[in-house]
Formats: C-alpha cells, structure tokens, sequence
C-alpha cells in the first residue's frame, strides 16, 4: 500500500490523516500536492496526524520538512501528531524531532495553534 | 539471476532497470536473504532501509533512470554477516564532499540524508569508484545471536 491522506477539519486546524508508506515516488509527490494545496489555500494551522504510517525514508523525511518550512514561510504552522516509534527514531536521528511541535494527542494538539 | 548456496553461505546476485520499482525488488531479495541468516524484525527493517535509500542513489542519482544501464545487487549470507553489494554505472561521488545533514545548515534541507541513515542502520558502509563508470556501495550488518 503507497500512502493514504485524508482531510478533516476540527476548528480551525486542518488535520490530515496519513496511513501507510511515505516513500520517494508516489508517496512523498502526493504528501507534497497536498501541502501546496492547503497553503495555496490558505490554510495556516495544520496537524499531520502520521499514527498510520507504516514507514517513512528519507524522502519522506524531506517532504516533512519541507511541507513544515513552506507553511511557515507563509504564516503558518505545521505540527505532527501520533508518531509511530520508528518514525519518532528516524527524526531524533536526524535531529529532526525538536525542530517539529510533535504531540500524542489530538486535543491538545489542536489547542496548541491557539 | 545468479544463485549460490553452498554449507551456510549464499549469495544472490540480480541486475536491475533503473526505475523505482527496482528498489522494491531489491529490498526483497535482501530481505528474503536476511530472514534466512536469522536477522530478527528490527534489524531486518533497518537492513531494509539501507538498501532502499542506496537502491534509490543508485537508480536516481547514479543511473538517472536511464534505460540503458542497470543497478547490480548482490546479497551474500555469512556465518556471521549478511553484504549487500549495489553498484550502478553513473558518474559516482565522493563520500567526503557530502554535506552533513545534522549541520545547522543543512537542518532543513529536504534532501541529503540517505547515506546517513544507511551509516545509521549498517554496521558498515563502504564506497567506491568503478572503472569506466559506477558506484560500489558495499554495506554490511553483523548477525548477533541472541
């Protein structure tokens, strides 16, 4: 399964649910239009809700941030809910982990755009 | 493909397309090879990791995608190691002249970081240049039994 994204909105912050594999090719493009997307948008307070991926490499790690600098180079914000521990391992080894606001859970995620 | 077993050692040895679905295939055959040397879950997800981030320098990096040259993968079972050879036939690189992608600088690039994860996941990572053309990139993981 390549990955799964899907777009819900709880207030004013645009979650998006991700499930499944965020890999160079198809995974990591489709991660990336929708990011345009919502930032073409407008949308400034987003919660990537990545509970559901089952793995993620190095491309996919580069979407993340640059997903994460495109919404703050427009204003906004990008937080990472629910990781899974070999993606909270990936970003700690790459010194990735304190650069995100990463939270476990959704409420209060939500509040923190506040 | 070439296949040779013999006591505990086997090697397998494929030539690939340059194309995406390459990398499946090869983290495939690593990983079936693995299974059976006795690599348990974690370490086959790390050992499969590796060989995708350097199928993925080899296919796109390398080899460009080019129809005309192939990515050669060869995975070879020890008593105490499992090697993965994956060579291409493009321009190559220098190890050396990478950026760091842990650097202040470098932080929020959105690429750079495949070979330090293979570093990360492998126990070692060797580089080198082939004649006329290519990339040799050899990674190695220890079997500790438990």
């Amino acid at each position: 399964m390549s990955v799964k994204l899907s777009t819900r909105q709880v207030g004013d912050v645009t979650v998006v649910d991700v499930a499944g594999r965020i890999t160079l090719g198809e995974g990591s493009s489709a991660l990336r239009d929708l990011m345009r997307e919502m930032v073409s948008k407008g949308q400034k307070k987003i919660l990537l809700n990545l509970g559901e991926v089952s793995y993620i490499d190095s491309s996919g790690i580069g979407e993340l941030v640059s997903g994460f600098t495109t919404v703050a180079n427009n204003g906004g914000q990008l937080k990472l809910l629910g990781l899974t521990k070999r993606v909270k391992d990936l970003l700690q080894i790459t010194k990735l982990y304190t650069v995100f606001d990463v939270h476990d859970d959704e409420a209060g995620a939500v509040r923190s755009f506040a | 493909m070439g296949k040779n077993t013999g006591g505990e050692a086997e090697t397998v040895d494929q030539f690939l397309d340059s194309s995406l679905d390459s990398v499946d295939s090869a983290e495939q055959l690593v990983l079936d090879v693995a299974r059976k040397a006795g690599f348990q879950e974690e370490d086959l997800h790390k050992i499969g990791m590796a060989v995708r981030e350097s199928m993925v320098n080899a296919v796109v990096h390398g080899n460009q995608y080019s129809a005309h040259k192939k990515v050669r993968v060869s995975v070879s079972k020890g008593q105490d190691r499992l090697t993965v050879t994956i060579s291409d036939q493009g321009k190559g690189f220098e190890l050396e002249a990478l950026p760091d992608p842990l650097s202040e600088d470098n932080l929020l690039r959105n690429s750079g970081r495949g070979i330090f994860l293979i570093r990360a996941f492998m126990d070692e990572l060797h580089v080198r240049r082939l004649s006329p053309a290519g990339t040799e990139v050899t990674l190695t993981k220890y079997l500790i039994r438990k």
